[in-house]
């Protein structure tokens, strides 16, 4: 089996620890779109663990940019990852979730939200990467 | 203490993450290039992430959280068109750049320069699109 197989199944499985730590002790879904979007309203109730668990995230690439030295291409021009961005931002919020918070916390609960929110933004995604090819952009 | 282990939760996801290859987003596309060079790396990370997530949340039962009154769980559940939209645009985005929200702010720790351009785009459309729904 080829090796990056290996490191997604337990970098997955560090990342399902996450989700349920996050639940356990704090009842709380790690849905990473909705907790970044609670940062941009000061007002909301859950903006300090929110804060908290975004900084983490910051940290963790940090500490390990220190220790490993991380290098990766990023293809995609400024313009298609600002157009990228926005649309993800969007998304996210009008559906009430991303990868993480659909993706994996949804499906482990059985909702049916969530399962048809990550059929249908794979789909999208399938696609637009074919669009792409197709175009050659 | 909420707040320690809303950390906590975000430096293990951190490290998750970049562990499993998914701040490359040459793998995200991979995954999605269904019709081309398919790299089932996500499939992985999604078999590892359910496989501990379905079970820890299995094992809390309905009793309560150990810092919290009570499990805040959405209380929606009808598939509406807003979701299917949203889940739409995103994917559109998410296959443009191979970026989903955690990765991209994993990569602004990382100190990705492009990591930051689409963290800073995708704000701005959470913002506007707060605006439209609260």
């Amino acid at each position: 089996m080829n090796i990056s197989y290996i490191h997604g199944l337990i970098g997955g499985m560090l990342i399902g620890l996450a989700a349920v730590i996050l639940y356990w002790f704090n009842g709380r879904i790690m849905g990473v779109s909705g907790i970044t979007s609670k940062l941009l309203f000061k007002a909301d109730k859950d903006y300090w663990w929110c804060l908290a668990f975004v900084l983490g995230l910051i940290f963790g690439g940090l500490i390990y940019q220190m220790r490993f030295s991380v290098v990766v291409v990023i293809n995609a021009s400024a313009w298609s990852l600002i157009i990228a961005g926005f649309l993800v931002g969007f998304g996210t919020v009008l559906g009430n979730g991303c990868t993480s918070g659909h993706g994996i916390c949804g499906i482990a609960r059985l909702s049916k939200r969530s399962i048809a929110a990550t059929i249908v933004f794979m789909a999208a995604g399938i696609l637009t990467v074919f669009i792409k090819k197709v175009l050659k952009v | 203490m909420v707040i320690i282990i809303a950390f906590i939760s975000g430096f293990i996801m951190s490290i998750g993450l970049i562990v499993s290859g998914m701040i490359n987003p040459q793998k995200v596309i991979g995954f999605l290039d269904l019709f081309g060079h398919f790299d089932p790396t996500l499939a992985f990370v999604m078999a590892g992430a359910l496989s501990v997530s379905a079970v820890g949340y299995r094992l809390v039962g309905s009793s309560k959280p150990l810092l919290c009154e009570t499990f805040d769980l959405p209380k929606r559940n009808k598939i509406d068109r807003q979701l299917i939209l949203g889940a739409v645009i995103f994917g559109v985005g998410w296959g443009l750049a191979g970026f989903c929200p955690g990765p991209a702010i994993v990569g602004v720790g990382l100190g990705f320069f492009k990591a930051i351009i689409f963290v800073i785009a995708m704000l701005t459309g959470m913002f506007l699109a707060r605006k439209q729904v609260p």
